[in-house]
């Protein structure tokens, strides 16, 4: 019971610690309000451009076959919401390279909490409410327009899809930042995965290729939380072609990619211990 | 007890080696090459709580690498740490939460934020409970003349108003070990002395231990008893600032106001380090020519207006120690 009862309180402690450092990046970003404010307006008109190519196939050819609007915009807006929160969440990833090559990195080490965590409560960014906003707009319009009953199963599967690929983005962005322990060269190329996967997450799953849709559920599983997943909202297994509790299931998938990826970045640490560099 | 203890510290590195001209960078993409540098040979010191230890070198001597494993941010290849008797490298956090760490050359404090709230989240960071804390942070105010600047937000603070906060964000945690890595850097004279008896007065009243690392032998001179020389990766000297001195030959500058233009100023026994007018500098060697018989010749060679003896600058010292080091 000690250890429960220590490991609440140790959890308490860093969500504290979370919040004062994110309220402490958003006091930062307030300082600027004029760029605030146009990057959170450029960052709306962006992404609704986005869904509005997605609009404007579907107002000249009708429809992807057998997919319907708002089952599109189902897909999308669980993609881009993730995204968002996973962007705003990891962003210290982001910058992570830079610091490595200018020695900041050292000063994040000199300070009693993981590194994950310090980068991760890194310049929380607030400005990306502009997807965030956007992509729950068409999320919440496309659930209405599916025409299913929304009961708490489903509205909590909803939930779980967006954590989990809340997690698998953020994954992909401490995978990114983890290379950076061993080269210092641009790594623009894992922007495949990330912002690739996002673009690839709006659509569904069947309009690809076989070997690209098997590269997004097994090895980058973002099928995991969307397009499997909405087999079971729909009620139409044979979407995914998986038993039935596994399309219910498959969200859960996030939380232990996220970890493995963590386990990496230790990897990463330590051999950033041994070269300084 | 030693409260820091290295043993035969090693760290190499593999430095790749760059290729020149147009396709260089391609040419290291599919052939690397590297060679490797010996950063630390095998160093051994300790330091006793409430010492103030001074850190010299040349430029990649190995003196940041030495920090950088004692502060627990690097392993070394061999050799053993112990600081406050744990091994750095093994319990980072656990070592962290009881060293302070200065690096002169960048902040640890939110830039865009008031400085009062960059301490406040170094205490949710350290989880120093609030009673102490806020006798820490009046100490620190009060000793450091910090109540001006506490609403301001760093990046509009001088860089000697800011090293203070820096110095006084690190103490927030009451630390048993400072390490201060070159914190007088591009300081005006006024910062400088401030900040040195800012870190005098609080490790003499408190027992807290400092090694700092510096370019700057004034720092050394009001600060330290006690010098580490390392340079090419070994501890050339640990021992007092005269141990310094006597590392190099003994040499002594006589500088002479010469009354008149005088063309000829050779002198027996010294030699002419610099002519500025009618001022010279002659360097001699005591254990050769006695101060005052050298006075004395120089007294009958030339007409004379001023004159005054010093030891060598210790800057030339150290210059000529590097030089000489292997």
């Amino acid at each position: 019971m000690r250890g429960v009862a220590g490991m609440i309180r140790s959890m308490r402690r860093y969500l504290r610690i979370y919040g004062r450092l994110a309220a402490a990046s958003v006091r930062s970003q307030w300082q600027y309000r004029a760029s605030f404010a146009l990057y959170s307006a450029s960052q709306l008109v962006a992404t609704l451009a986005e869904f509005g190519a997605i609009w404007a196939l579907y107002a000249r050819f009708g429809s992807l076959p057998g997919w319907r609007l708002s089952e599109v915009a189902v897909l999308y807006g669980i993609s881009n919401v993730a995204f968002a929160l996973a962007e705003a969440g990891a962003r210290g990833f982001d910058v992570f390279p830079g610091m490595v090559r200018t020695g900041d990195f050292d000063r994040l080490l000199l300070r009693p909490l993981p590194t994950a965590f310090q980068l991760a409560a890194h310049d929380v960014q607030i400005m990306r409410v502009g997807r965030l906003a956007q992509g729950a707009a068409i999320l919440v319009w496309g659930c209405m327009g599916l025409g299913i009953g929304w009961d708490a199963a489903r509205l909590t599967l909803l939930a779980l899809c967006v954590v989990g690929g809340a997690c698998i983005f953020a994954a992909l962005f401490v995978l990114q930042a983890t290379l950076a322990f061993w080269t210092i060269e641009s790594l623009e190329v894992v922007n495949i995965v990330t912002y690739g996967g996002n673009q690839m997450a709006q659509y569904p799953l069947t309009i690809y290729r076989p070997w690209f849709r098997l590269f997004f559920t097994v090895a980058v599983p973002l099928a995991a939380i969307n397009y499997v997943p909405l087999a079971a909202l729909l009620s139409r297994p044979d979407l995914s072609g998986l038993p039935a509790p596994l399309n219910w299931l498959a969200p859960c998938v996030g939380a232990p990619f996220l970890a493995a990826c963590l386990l990496i970045w230790k990897l990463g640490e330590r051999h950033y211990a041994s070269t300084g560099s | 007890m030693a409260q820091i203890e290295v043993r035969g510290l090693r760290k190499s590195f593999r430095a790749p080696l760059r290729s020149a001209g147009p396709f260089g960078a391609l040419k290291d993409l599919l052939h690397r090459r590297t060679r490797t540098v010996e950063a630390l040979k095998g160093i051994t010191f300790e330091i006793d709580a409430g010492q103030i230890v001074g850190c010299i070198g040349p430029n990649g001597a190995g003196k940041s690498t030495a920090i950088k494993i004692i502060a627990g941010i690097m392993n070394p290849d061999g050799g053993e740490a112990t600081v406050l008797g744990r091994t750095p490298w093994a319990d980072r956090i656990a070592h962290v939460r009881h060293i302070g760490v200065v690096f002169g050359q960048r902040t640890q404090l939110w830039w865009d934020l008031p400085v009062i709230d960059s301490f406040a989240l170094l205490r949710e960071i350290y989880d120093v409970p609030r009673r102490e804390y806020e006798q820490t942070l009046a100490d620190v105010v009060e000793r450091f003349k910090l109540a001006e600047v506490l609403d301001s937000p760093v990046r509009q603070l001088s860089l000697g108003l800011r090293m203070r906060c820096d110095l006084a964000a690190a103490l927030l945690h009451r630390p048993s070990i400072l390490f201060l890595d070159e914190p007088t850097i591009g300081l005006d004279a006024v910062s400088k002395l401030a900040l040195r008896e800012a870190i005098r007065d609080w490790s003499a009243e408190r027992g807290l231990t400092v090694l700092l690392t510096t370019h700057d032998m004034d720092d050394i001179e009001d600060l330290c008893r006690r010098v580490l020389l390392i340079a090419d990766g070994s501890l050339l000297l640990d021992g007092a600032i005269d141990d310094l001195r006597r590392m190099s030959s003994a040499r002594r500058t006589l500088m002479i106001d010469l009354a008149a233009g005088v063309a000829n100023v050779e002198l027996e026994g010294a030699e002419l380090v610099r002519r500025e007018g009618d001022r010279l500098w002659l360097e001699y060697d005591p254990e050769q020519v006695a101060t005052h018989e050298l006075i004395a010749r120089a007294a009958a060679a030339f007409p004379i207006r001023d004159l005054t003896v010093a030891d060598r600058p210790i800057e030339e010292v150290v210059a000529q120690v590097y030089r000489d080091a292997p």
